[in-house]
């Protein structure tokens, strides 16, 4: 993306005539700063939904998972949806962070340390869901290969078990490249601090790193290789999430393009949220310089085209339907569009499908408002493709005697909203206290961090 | 040797590769550099050598990936056979996705890890960290540091060397 145009004439990543200092300064400013009353009042008021979270999990164990609203064919309901929907929204974070890494697109510097932050605060909502729908969640531990007295073993032939290892290992790998490329960041921090508490608790977690180049050499090595195993993984965990529901035999579930179509659609939905967060924070805290319209339209252009592969996998779902001849497989589309839940499959197509289309005009794609209002409208209809693909297939199912239909209880309404707390406070926090702009890495890509600008006095600082 | 070494600045990075270039060609082995970001070609200007990180990583890959293996086929084909779904006790297909997972993540753990070990970090303390003025190498700042361990240092003649060849603001890395 944009290579073309860089050929033409360069377009400035950041805009401005900024020096390295200015940019430590914008970047640094609002974890130095006084915290804002907005933001007290942010933390304190996610914090409050969190705890509704932690609540409704508390009873959940006590009483059991009679609480939520499954009844006998809608065996999976809010948990599974709320866990597709939160792990979906992290894999944009690893896109930017590695996939663009990978592929050389230097405008991902201002935002990925941000979208790496998303992807690993949706993970640890994420993981909640499956952790806690288990039932008797004392036996949780039967879900890893623990040595234990039974002389048991997991069934490593079953896709739920392969999802435990996908979910686990795409945690522990975002959160190792988050960290080492927040170090330089930790390290800048340090050498700012005012305070003693702050200079000891940023200078922890620097490990000493003095930005020396012999380590740099190393380090920028081990980035590169991180983000080049970051990109399979990445691929690999929304497939094995689908796998969740295509290796079941059950029409709607039962289809070989789950795996792209679930990728498509976590890409799309990740840049959504990326886009509502980093709308508001770019004006919260004066980072237009260094977010520019063009980071904003790059993503729309994402968006766009994820959402019309989603759009198209829609379609080829209700082709293959018809197509395959099998009466179930037909049913199971017919009663998605036009059953009982029609509702929600309409809310999807609307915000997933035909929503994103304004993005192709370009004065649509660049004005904010518009943009804003889209992502809000992308991460609804994503919430409700995860519920559209859970439900409907359930709750009819071979035997009409059977047929239900599901409603979520407040316990499951109130663990959802709870799980946003979780989110917002995690990602407060993160706004408040750490570099929300990987500064080495903007620094990185500034005309004057470029040697042979020193060689031409005609080129001018802060562009490329 | 009573002081660790010098340290001087230079304004920008360009002025750094020249730096470099002249201290690695007047025979200095124990110097570095300090950037707030990677220059582009000071591996080259530096005279340092290619990154071992990568074969650290591969032997976390092959780790991952024969760990993976062996668990798999050794708990589900052997010490706790499980009949499902037709498949065989070791269905190797079956295995691919944690298989695939576990090969990731350990060759994560070998590449920071190993990136830890080789640049010897955690290192709170570093004598290069006494001076005050290093503080500005992760924000704006451009250092060159020659170590008084390197077999060319002369407390006199390096200090000479680093002033004509354009060092600005030498300072000795005391204790």
């Amino acid at each position: 993306m944009n290579t073309i145009n860089e050929q033409i004439h360069r377009v400035p990543l950041v805009l401005g005539d900024k020096s390295f200092k200015d940019v430590t300064d914008a970047i640094a400013r609002p974890a130095e700063a006084k915290a804002p009353k907005w933001w007290v009042v942010g933390v304190l008021f996610s914090a409050s939904v969190a705890c509704i979270l932690f609540a409704m999990i508390g009873y959940l164990i006590w009483d059991g998972v009679g609480v939520w609203g499954l009844n006998n064919p809608v065996g999976w309901g809010f948990a599974i949806v709320n866990f597709v929907f939160w792990v979906g929204i992290g894999h944009a974070g690893t896109l930017i962070s590695a996939i663009l890494f990978l592929f050389k697109q230097k405008w991902r510097t201002s935002i990925n340390r941000f979208a790496e932050a998303m992807t690993i605060f949706a993970v640890i909502c994420a993981g909640i869901f499956p952790g806690i729908h288990v039932g008797r969640i004392w036996l949780a531990y039967y879900l890893f290969p623990i040595p234990n007295s039974m002389a048991m073993w997991p069934n490593f032939k079953s896709a739920l078990l392969w999802d435990v290892f996908a979910v686990s290992t795409y945690f522990t790998v975002s959160l190792l490249f988050w960290y080492v490329g927040l170090i330089p960041d930790l390290a800048t921090f340090r050498d700012r601090a005012k305070t003693r508490v702050k200079r000891l608790a940023y200078g922890f977690f620097a490990l000493g790193w003095s930005g020396s180049s012999r380590q740099w050499i190393n380090y920028e090595k081990a980035y590169l290789i991180l983000a080049a195993i970051a990109t399979p993984l990445v691929l690999s965990v929304h497939s094995i999430v689908s796998f969740d529901f295509a290796t079941s035999n059950l029409p709607g579930w039962h289809t070989t393009i789950f795996p792209p179509y679930f990728v498509a659609g976590a890409i799309f939905s990740g840049f959504a949220m990326v886009l509502t967060l980093l709308i508001i924070a770019r004006k919260i805290f004066n980072l237009e310089d260094l977010v520019t319209i063009r980071h904003l339209e790059n993503m729309n252009k994402f968006i766009l085209a994820t959402g019309t592969m989603v759009g198209y996998a829609y379609a080829m779902e209700f082709f293959m339907a018809w197509y395959s001849g099998n009466q179930y497989e037909a049913f199971a589309f017919v009663n998605r569009a036009f059953g009982p839940y029609a509702w929600a499959y309409w809310i999807m197509i609307s915000c997933n499908v035909i929503s994103p289309q304004f993005f192709w005009f370009r004065s649509l794609r660049t004005s904010i408002p518009v943009m804003f209002i889209i992502s809000i409208f992308v991460n609804i209809g994503m919430w409700f493709e995860r519920f559209v693909i859970t439900v409907t297939s359930l709750h009819r199912d071979f035997l009409p005697s059977s047929w239900d239909y599901y409603t979520p209880t407040w316990v499951d309404i109130m663990t959802f909203v709870g799980s946003f707390g979780l989110f917002f406070s995690l990602f407060l926090l993160f706004l408040k206290f750490l570099p929300i702009i990987s500064i080495a890495e903007v620094k990185g890509v500034m005309a004057i961090a470029d040697p042979h600008h020193y060689e031409s006095h005609t080129k001018k600082g802060g562009q490329l | 040797m009573s002081i660790f070494g010098y340290l001087c600045e230079v304004d920008n990075p360009k002025d750094l590769l020249d730096l470099s270039k002249k201290v690695y060609h007047a025979g200095y082995i124990k110097f570095d550099t300090y950037t707030p970001f990677p220059v582009h070609g000071i591996d080259k200007a530096m005279g340092i050598p290619l990154s071992r990180v990568p074969y650290l990583s591969l032997i976390g890959c092959l780790i991952g990936l024969t760990g993976a293996i062996a668990l798999q086929v050794w708990t589900n084909g052997f010490d706790y056979p499980i009949a499902l779904s037709g498949k065989p006790f070791v269905a190797l297909p079956a295995f691919v996705p944690v298989t695939f997972e576990l090969t990731i993540l350990f060759t994560a753990f070998f590449t920071v890890f190993g990136m830890f070990a080789i640049n010897k970090l955690p290192q709170w303390n570093q004598p290069i960290f006494n001076n005050e003025s290093i503080k500005k190498a992760t924000c704006s700042g451009f250092f060159l540091a020659i170590s008084s361990d390197d077999k060319n240092f002369d407390i006199e003649k390096t200090k000479l060397f680093l002033e004509r060849s354009g060092g600005k603001n030498i300072e000795a890395i005391n204790h």
